[in-house]
C-alpha cells in the first residue's frame, strides 16, 4: 500500500538524526558528520554563487534579466532544457516510485517525455514566430489585454507555487537527510534563501547557466550511477530485474504494477494521468520561456532536440537506477525504516537514489549525487520563481497596474521584490507537504498546468473564434476546477490536510478538467456577439500570419 | 509592418504552401505520438497482462518495459525528423518569403 509505505516517515525522521555515515557502517554515532557530502554541497553552492555573481553584473535590459540577452547556443539552451526537466522530482522522484512500484515508475518517465514533441510541432514555433515568450502574452494578443493578462498571471503563479512546492521538499530532505544537524525545516530555510540571491542577482543568465552545468553533472553522475548498477550484472537489465523482483516483498508484482504496488489499477486514474503528463509540460511557465533565449528559430528546434535526446535519456537511467536502489538498498537493513515491515527508507520517501550512490561508490560519490541533486533542485526552482516573479511584473504590474508605462528599471525591481515574496512563499509550503513523495506533488503541477494553460494557449493560436469572454471562462474553469479538485483529491486532502477520505475520487482531474475549459470557451467564445468579439476574430488573420512566418518579431520582441 | 505587406504575403502561394506543409507534418507527428502514447496509456490501463508477459519465456524483463522505452524513443526520432525538415525546407520558405513582399 503505498500510503502506508508512506507513513514510516514519521519515525523515520527521528531515525534519521543519526548520520548516513554512521548507518552504513553500521555503527551509529551520534554526531559525526558526512564531510564529503558537506565539501561538495559547498563547492557546488560556491561555483553557482559564482555565476549569478558573474551573470548579475552582465544583467543590465529586461531581455537580460528574463532572456538572457538571446545570447545562449542551441546545444547550450538543450541542456538547460532538459535541466529544468531532469528536476529532483524526476530524479529522485522517479528513481523513488520505481523503488516502491517497480514498473509503475515508468509511466511517469514516459508521460513527461512525450509532451515534448508536442510542445515543438505545435507551440513553440508559433509562440517564437509571434515574438511572445509567455503564455499571457499570447493569450493577450489579439483579445482584451488585461482581464486576459490577470487571468494568466494567477494561472502561472498557482503552477509556480505548486511546483515549487515538490521541489522544496526534495531539497529539504536530502539536505536533512546528509546532514542531520540541520533539521528539516532549517534546511528549508537555506533553500529558498539562495533562490532569492540566485534570481534576484542574475536573473535568467544565471538561472541558465546554473542549469547548464547542473544538467551536464546530473547527466554524468546518472550515468556512472546506472553502469555501476548494471555493472554488478555484467550488464544484463535481465538479471537486474530478476534481482530486484527476488528482493522487493511485493516480487515479481513490481514487474507489471499498473498503479502504486498495494492500489487497484483504476483506469480513469491511468488515462487521467497520461493526459496531464503529457499536456501539462506545454503549459508550463518557465519551459516555454526557454525558445527565447537561443539567437535565432533554427538553435531552438535544435535545442528542444539536444533537450528531448537528454530527457529520454535521461529517463531510461532513473528507471535503472530504481531497479539498482531495490537491488542494493532495499537489501540493506541500514537504510531502512524497519527491514521486516517493509522497505520504507530512512530518511525519507525520495532517497533511494542518493542511498544507491552511497552503496556503490562510497561517501564521495554520496556527496557527488547528493550535491548535484540539491543543485538540481536550486537551478529548477531559481527557474520557476524567475517565470513566477515576471507574471508578476510583467504582466499584473507593467500591464495591468501600470498600465503599460511602467520603465523596464522598475519592472526589474518590482519583478526582485516579486522573487522575494514567492521565496518566503516557498519555504512556508515546503514546510507543510514534507512528507510527500516529490514526483506525485509535481504531477499534480502539471494538472493544474494542463487544464487552464495549455488548452487556452492552443485555442488562441489554432482558433480564430476565440473571444476574451469565452478565454477567461474557460481559463478560469480549467483553473479552479484543477485547483478545487486537486484540494480535495487524495494527496491533498487526505495525506496533507489529513481530513480523511477524499471527497474526489482520482488524484489527477485533467481527464474532467480539460475538456471542461475547451468546452466553456468554446459555448462562451460562440455564444459572445460583442463588437469586441468580432474584431478579435477578425485580428486572427493578422496573428495567424505573423505566427507562421515571424513576420514583426525579428529581433524586436521586447518581452 | 503595414498591413498592405500581410495582404502580400496572404496572397503569396509561398504563404500557403509554408503554411500547408508544416501543419500538415506538424498534424502528422503529432498524431502519431498522440496515438503512440494513447495506445501505452489505453495498454496500461487495460492491458495490464500483455504489459506483464516476460520478453521471452521464463525471463523476467516485461513486454511493459521494452514498449515503454519504445513509447521514449519513438518520440525522440520523431521530434528529430520535424526539426530536421524544419530546419532545411521552411526556414529557407519563410526567408523567401518575408525577403520577396518587402
Amino acid at each position: 500500500m503505498m500510503r502506508s509505505l508512506f507513513r514510516p516517515y514519521v519515525a523515520a525522521t527521528a531515525l534519521a538524526l543519526s548520520p548516513t555515515v554512521a548507518l552504513a557502517q553500521g555503527a551509529p554515532t551520534a554526531a559525526s558528520v558526512n564531510w564529503h557530502a558537506v565539501v561538495m554541497f559547498l563547492v557546488f553552492i560556491g561555483i553557482t554563487l559564482y555565476i549569478t555573481y558573474w551573470a548579475a553584473k552582465r544583467t543590465k535590459t529586461a531581455t537580460d534579466f528574463y532572456a538572457a540577452g538571446r545570447g545562449i547556443s542551441a546545444l547550450q539552451n538543450g541542456l538547460a532544457i532538459a535541466g529544468d526537466y531532469m528536476s529532483a522530482a524526476s530524479f529522485l522522484g522517479i528513481a523513488a516510485l520505481v523503488y516502491f512500484n517497480g514498473f509503475y515508475g515508468l509511466n511517469y518517465s514516459v508521460g513527461w517525455l512525450v509532451g515534448w514533441p508536442i510542445v515543438l510541432f505545435l507551440i513553440a514555433e508559433r509562440l517564437r514566430n509571434l515574438g511572445k515568450y509567455t503564455f499571457a502574452d499570447v493569450a493577450a494578443y489579439r483579445l482584451k489585454r488585461e482581464p486576459i493578462r490577470v487571468m494568466a498571471a494567477l494561472s502561472t503563479l498557482v503552477v509556480v507555487i505548486f511546483y515549487l512546492i515538490g521541489q522544496m521538499v526534495g531539497a529539504g530532505q536530502l539536505l536533512h537527510t546528509l546532514l542531520p544537524q540541520i533539521q528539516y525545516w532549517q534546511s528549508i530555510i537555506i533553500v529558498g534563501v539562495l533562490i532569492i540571491i540566485y534570481v534576484t542577482f542574475g536573473g535568467m543568465r544565471a538561472t541558465t547557466w546554473v542549469q547548464i552545468i547542473k544538467a551536464a553533472l546530473l547527466l554524468g553522475g546518472a550515468t556512472l550511477l546506472a553502469l555501476l548498477v548494471l555493472a554488478h550484472f555484467s550488464f544484463s537489465p535481465g538479471a537486474m530485474f530478476a534481482e530486484a523482483v527476488r528482493i522487493h516483498p511485493a516480487h515479481d508484482a513490481i514487474m507489471k504494477s499498473m498503479a502504486p504496488i498495494g492500489s487497484t489499477p483504476n483506469p480513469i486514474e491511468a488515462i487521467s494521468l497520461g493526459l496531464t503528463l503529457m499536456f501539462g509540460t506545454a503549459g508550463l511557465p518557465h519551459i516555454l520561456m526557454r525558445f527565447f533565449t537561443v539567437t535565432d528559430a533554427k538553435a531552438a528546434r535544435k535545442s528542444v532536440l539536444y533537450g528531448t535526446c537528454f530527457i529520454g535519456y535521461f529517463y531510461i537511467l532513473t528507471f535503472i537506477i530504481g531497479f539498482g536502489a531495490i537491488v542494493f538498498v532495499a537489501s540493506d537493513p541500514a537504510y531502512l525504516v524497519d527491514a521486516v515491515k517493509g522497505i520504507a527508507l530512512k530518511g525519507g520517501a525520495n532517497m533511494p537514489a542518493v542511498y544507491l550512490a552511497q552503496a556503490l561508490g562510497g561517501d564521495l560519490f554520496l556527496g557527488f549525487i547528493a550535491a548535484v541533486a540539491f543543485a538540481t533542485i536550486l537551478a529548477v526552482v531559481s527557474g520557476l520563481t524567475l517565470a513566477g516573479a515576471s507574471a508578476i511584473s510583467h504582466d499584473l504590474y507593467a500591464n495591468v497596474i501600470a498600465h503599460g508605462r511602467a520603465s523596464e528599471q522598475t519592472e526589474v525591481r518590482v519583478s526582485k521584490a516579486a522573487t522575494i515574496a514567492l521565496g518566503i512563499v516557498a519555504i512556508l509550503l515546503g514546510l507543510a507537504f514534507e512528507r510527500q513523495n516529490v514526483a506525485y506533488i509535481v504531477a499534480l503541477t502539471f494538472s493544474i498546468a494542463a487544464s487552464s494553460n495549455f488548452p487556452i494557449l492552443v485555442m488562441a493560436m489554432f482558433w480564430r473564434g476565440l473571444t476574451t469572454r469565452g478565454a477567461l471562462a474557460g481559463g478560469y474553469v480549467g483553473l479552479l476546477g484543477s485547483v478545487l479538485l486537486v484540494v480535495l483529491g487524495p494527496t491533498v486532502w487526505g495525506k496533507v490536510l489529513g481530513m480523511g477520505a477524499a471527497v474526489f475520487p482520482i488524484d489527477f482531474p485533467t481527464i474532467i478538467t480539460l475538456p471542461a475549459a475547451v468546452i466553456v470557451a468554446w459555448l462562451v467564445s460562440k455564444a459572445d456577439n460583442s463588437v469586441a468579439a468580432r474584431n478579435e476574430r477578425l485580428a486572427f488573420e493578422d496573428e495567424y500570419i505573423r505566427s507562421q512566418t515571424g513576420l514583426g518579431a525579428e529581433g524586436a520582441a521586447v518581452h | 509592418m503595414s498591413d498592405a505587406r500581410l495582404e502580400r504575403i496572404r496572397r503569396d502561394p509561398r504563404f500557403e504552401q509554408l503554411c500547408q506543409s508544416r501543419s500538415r507534418l506538424a498534424w502528422t507527428l503529432s498524431a502519431i505520438v498522440l496515438i503512440v502514447y494513447l495506445g501505452f496509456i489505453l495498454l496500461v490501463a487495460f492491458g495490464g497482462a500483455f504489459l506483464a508477459t516476460p520478453l521471452v519465456a521464463g525471463g523476467v524483463t516485461t513486454i511493459g518495459i521494452a514498449v515503454g522505452v519504445g513509447v521514449i524513443l519513438i518520440a525522440i526520432a520523431l521530434t528529430a525528423i520535424y526539426v530536421w525538415k524544419a530546419n532545411t525546407t521552411f526556414d529557407d520558405l519563410t526567408r523567401g518569403l518575408l525577403e520577396e513582399t518587402r
